[in-house]
Order: C-alpha cells, then structure tokens, then sequence
C-alpha cells in the first residue's frame, strides 16, 4: 500500500509570499507566470514532481491557500 | 497522516495581512488547536487593537474587542464571570508590553487562569513601524531611524516572558516562533499545551511567538524568517522559560 | 409577640447603593480605591464574596471598566465606582462600552478637580458626565441622588436601564451624598416597567449558535455611519422616554431654584427660610442630569418670573437650564473647590435678586 498526495492551491488567495516554495523539500512548488485576482504572482505546483505529504507548505502558509490531501493507492 | 485542511474555527476568507504576515500562520495555529481540543462552542477569544484587530473577522467563534492594551483586563472580566469558558487573548508587543504593561503585569500576578497568546514583532506594525519596547537594539524604525539606540535613552528590548515568569500566578512562559514548518509544529503544541493549562486551573500561561512583519522590516517574506533565526533569536532566546 | 422590624436601615449613600447593586443581582464589581468612594468597594468585598459573586480589586480605574467591559460582554449585569479623577481615567472605557453597547452602571462620587483637586463634595463633573465624557459621539443616561435612599433606588433603576437600552449608566453622587447616613428602605423594584430583552449578543461560547463578536470597530467604510446613526436613534429614544424630575413647593412659586444632589437638600432649607420672609419660591430638581428634564422644566418654570440655578461648581447644569428655558431671566449661584452654597446664601441670593 502506497500513498500520494493531493495538494490544492487556492490561487486566489495566495499573496505570493513563496515560503511554501522556499521550505517545500521535495522542490514541488514554483511561482506562476501570471498574476492572480491579487494581482501578484501565485504559488503553483511543478508538473514533474512529486509531492511527499511533508505538509510544509501547508504549515507555513500564512494565507490558508495550499491544501493537502491524502490518498491510498492500493 | 491526517489531510491538512482549513480548520473549521477559521473562516474561509482572505485576510488583510500583508504578504508573508506571521498573524495568518497563527491565526491558523489556534484554530487548529481549538478544533483538536473540540473548543469551538466554549472559546472567548480577545482581540487585541493592533494589525490583529478585526482577527474576529477571521476566527469562527465568540471573541470581544478590547481597547488597546486592555484584552488582559478585558479577559480578566470575561473568565470570572465565565469560569466554564476558555479564555484567551491575541496581543501584540506594543499591546501587551507597551501600553498594556499594568494589565500585562497584574493579570499575571494574579494568576488569572487564561491563555495570553504574545506576537512579538518588535515593531508597531499597524502605525507605520514605530519603535517597540521589544524593537532589537540597533533596529531601525520609524521613530528611531538610526537604530535603536539605548544610549539616545530609547531602552532596551523587554523580555517580558521572563519578566512574568518571576511571578508565582504565571504556570507557563515559552517563547517560540513561526520561522519554519518545524518551529510552527512547535509553536502549536505550546498553544495545545496552554489552553490544556487553562483546563487543568493552572493558571496564567503566556507564548510568546516571534514573528515576521516582512513589511516593516523591509524584507522579503523568506529573509524575514531568516532574520528571525539569525538576529531575533539573539536577544529573545527560545524555549520553555517555566512550566509549573 | 413578634417584635415590630423596621424596613429602614441606617447607611451611607455609598454603603446604600453598594446593597442596591447587590439587591439588583450585579454579579461583577471592579473597582480601585479613591476617596470619598471607598465605602462601596469595601462594602461590595464582603457581599459579593457572601453572595457567590464576582469581586476584583483591579490595578487601576482602567483596568477595571475594562474588566467590567468584559463581564458584561458576557452578559452579566456589572459596576464599578470611582470619583473625580478615577472617573477621568474610566472615560476610555465608557467610549468603548457605548461603542459596544454594553451595559454598566458606574458610580461618580463626586469630589473636587481639575487634577488632583481634593476629596470635598463638589458637583463639577456635570460636563463630563453629560456631554459623554469620553472620545467619540455618545451619551450616557445619568442620574443624581439627593439622599441615600434615592441613590440606591437610581442604582437599581440603572441597572434596568442599561440592560434595556444596552448602554452605560452613570450615577452621579457627591460626596457629600455619599458620605451621609440616614435611614434606607429598599424598594423591591426599580420602577421600571419596561420588559428587558433577552441578551442574545452576549458571549458564552457559541455552542447552539453562530459565533458572537463584542466590538466598537467599524472600518469599512459607511459602517461607523450607519452604527452610529443606530445609537442617535437609542439616545432621541431615551431622551424622550427617561427624563427624570422633582419639585418641592412650585404649585404657587415666582422664583424657582433648580439644584441637583447634595445641594438641592440645601435649597429646601433656603425655601424655607424665604417662604417665612413671603418669598413664593420653589424647587426644581433634576434627577436625570441626561437626558436633562427639559419637557418638565418648561412646563413648570411657564408661571415662574425668575429662575436661580445653584451649583458646587463654577456653572455647568446652568448651561442646560438655558438651553431648555431660553426665555426666562436665569440667575447662577455657584460654588467650587469644595465651596458649597449654603441656604442662607441661597436665601440672600434669591432675595436680592427677587425685588
């Protein structure tokens, strides 16, 4: 049994702090190339990546905007 | 591993923080914790005047104003009427130390059996960042812009955590912050570990948290947490300071 | 045989209206020590304990109205008491609580100022006391005892009041009021008939409902318009509805004296002295200070030829009088810094200015 995870980003509420990319170990989390409702550039996930579930980004995200989710692969 | 989701105590909005602000972190961090402990219909939150001020806009539970300086006094009447209840405050430097210092003080002394959550910024962020009675010596601000000078008669930094914790009403004085994933997991058990105080009539319990306010200190959101890490930590070092 | 009780008890104003309080079920009291006040916090140390309820020496006036806005936050009735100088220090509180729409009842006793000033009787609070006091636009409905019975009764009333129209009450003694004993009889009710609305805003913790939030602040923009506008409506309601008065000898009167607390005691014994001489004067005393007694003043003062407004103070109520019987020749007599006008000066005042 091995587990992935999901990580949803509100990209509307992110403010584009980017400590979610700085901590992020497994380098999953980039800068977008557009702007957002904010109007600031916003926290999306790399394509070719893989997410571990460390839950960093979600810790340190001031702006409630990353959510993880789990899932069993069976 | 449980998923990490928005806690229910904290509504689904945007906040007015600025970007990198360490209140939404810890806006988070309570909710979280209230959620957990199943808190949500017993919580009396005080918000303080400050950046935090409308943070009852943000937490989905009961929470009252109180003037600037005054949550202390406010919580104080809020928890002997209320003793069923658990009772916190949400407090700035300037709020808790500066303005507040007598209220700080004495709800302390008096071991008043409530949790005074303490963002220590060491600035006035809100105004325009002016110098705090816990601005680091040699920081720059809008009321010393050379640099904090003690020499100039502008003080030093009060550690009030280890002030409080001189006092026999005081049951747990930690300071902590939010610079990482790691000190925010920290930070939270700290929080959890306070109101269980407040459960148990412990007594007082203070968390002080160290925390970026990127705008001020004019850097970016990361440095901020750096500096923290680098320069804070020097003059407010981290740690349980007393658990009674 | 059963032995014949009195109702009456022997108490000072400030013992009198610390039993009121408890008589009207306060449950929290904060206060700090200050003269000529310091009968009540005693007195409430041991009948709160006596009653299960809550009692905090705070650090400072400050302090307590702000532990006393949080109490009542949560729904309880609360008072605190100071004088002068302490009251100063309580006006940021009071803003907060009309802001808030909190209930109170705070206790003024009165003694001299500005500063320091001394611990005399005096009545030169009036301004603070009825132009709101502290920051901001608000009133507090106000009231002033002439004898230790009514005070307590004005206590018990304040409570009912505050509770009904969510606001602060202030009852404002002298200390000459006080400090004086004499026999008390409590009544079983404050007089108030209005039935009080249950306190839904209070905060218990949400448990069956949606969260509740206590607060002053109003940032976006239009709200603090649109609040205040709600409490202009509150305070046009209480003006119209709570103006409080009392005469003595006006059925036949030419001259009338309007004098409040302690010193309208002291004009009944000058309207005596002047009725001997054939001088048809009367009193009028206001109890409600805001909303002033204007309905009742107008009326009473329309056979009245001249008006003499007495005061410990260097004239303050006086401006009301004006701005309530704006027609009539108005004459002030007024003392300060612990100055108090006796009867006989009243009598020779009224006398000179009569003929």
């Amino acid at each position: 049994m091995t587990s992935s995870f999901e990580v949803n980003i509100n990209k509307d509420k992110c403010k584009g702090c980017q400590l979610c990319i700085f901590f992020c170990p497994a380098k999953h989390l980039k800068l977008s190339s557009d702007l957002n409702k904010k109007g600031v550039k916003y926290v999306a996930k790399k394509e070719a990546s893989k997410c571990s579930g460390c839950g960093f980004c979600f810790l340190i995200c001031p702006d409630y905007c990353i959510e993880i989710y789990e899932s069993e692969n069976i | 591993m449980p998923n990490k989701t928005r806690p229910a105590s904290l509504k689904n909005i945007s906040t007015h923080y600025c970007s990198g602000c360490g209140h939404g972190i810890l806006h988070r961090l309570v909710a979280e914790v209230i959620d957990e402990m199943k808190l949500s219909e017993k919580t009396i939150g005080v918000a303080p005047v400050g950046c935090a001020v409308v943070a009852y806009d943000y937490w989905d539970f009961d929470v009252c104003e109180a003037a600037h300086g005054r949550a202390l006094a406010v919580a104080t009447g809020i928890k002997r009427c209320r003793p069923q209840n658990v009772v916190f405050t949400y407090q700035g430097d300037g709020d808790l130390v500066s303005i507040g210092l007598a209220e700080t003080f004495h709800t302390a002394n008096r071991g008043e059996n409530l949790t005074c959550i303490f963002i220590n910024n060491a600035c006035y962020g809100m105004t325009g960042g002016q110098m705090a009675p816990t601005t680091l010596v040699g920081q720059p601000t809008a009321t010393t812009p050379w640099g904090r000078n003690p020499k100039s008669g502008e003080g030093w930094p009060v550690k009030l955590s280890e002030i409080l914790a001189t006092l026999s009403g005081v049951a747990f004085a930690v300071r902590s912050t939010i610079s990482s994933p790691r000190e925010v997991i920290k930070t939270r058990e700290y929080i959890k570990k306070a109101f269980s105080n407040q459960i148990e009539n412990k007594g007082f319990s203070i968390i002080e948290v160290l925390s970026p306010c990127p705008t001020i200190w004019q850097k970016s959101p990361i440095n901020a947490m750096k500096w923290i890490d680098e320069e804070m930590v020097k003059t407010f070092p981290l740690g349980v300071i007393k658990d009674k | 045989m059963k032995a014949k009780t009195s109702k009456k008890v022997l108490m000072s104003g400030n013992e009198a209206m610390a039993e009121a309080a408890i008589k009207a079920n306060c449950f929290f009291y904060a206060g700090y020590p200050i003269t000529p006040q310091n009968e009540i916090p005693s007195y409430m140390a041991k009948r709160m304990h006596d009653e299960g309820r809550v009692f905090i020496q705070a650090e400072s006036e400050i302090a307590a109205i702000n532990m006393v806005f949080g109490a009542s936050a949560c729904g309880v009735r609360v008072l605190t008491s100071s004088s002068s100088p302490g009251v100063s220090l309580k006006q940021e509180g009071i803003s907060y609580m009309a802001g808030a729409e909190l209930p109170a009842v705070i206790i003024n006793v009165m003694r001299g100022g500005p500063g320091l000033g001394n611990i005399a009787s005096a009545q030169s609070d009036y301004f603070q006391s009825t132009r709101g006091g502290g920051h901001g636009d608000y009133f507090t409905p106000c009231f002033a005892p002439y004898s230790p019975e009514e005070a307590a009764r004005l206590v018990m009333l304040g409570f009912d009041l505050a509770d009904f129209y969510r606001t602060p009450v202030l009852v404002l003694a002298d200390a000459i009021i006080g400090q004086m004993m004499e026999a008390v009889e409590f009544p079983k009710e404050s007089g108030f008939t209005k039935k009080l609305p249950p306190k839904t805003w209070a905060l218990t913790g949400k448990s069956g409902r949606t969260a509740n939030i206590v607060k002053s602040f109003f940032l976006k923009e239009g709200g603090l318009e649109v609040h205040n506008e709600h409490l202009r409506k509150k305070w046009q309601k209480i003006k119209e509805n709570e103006q409080r008065s009392d005469t003595h000898k006006t059925n036949d009167a030419k001259y009338l004296i309007i004098a409040y607390g302690s010193e309208a005691r002291i004009a009944l014994e000058a309207i005596d002295i002047l009725r001997a001489k054939k001088v048809k004067v009367g009193l009028f005393r206001p109890i409600s200070l805001w909303p002033y007694p204007e309905k009742n003043l107008k009326t009473i003062s329309k056979k009245i030829r001249k008006v003499f407004v007495v005061e410990q103070s260097l004239g303050q109520m006086v401006e009301d009088v004006h701005l309530s019987i704006p027609e009539k020749e108005i004459h002030f007599l007024g003392k300060t810094g612990g100055g108090i006008p006796k009867a006989h000066e009243i009598a020779k005042f009224i006398e000179k200015h009569a003929k």
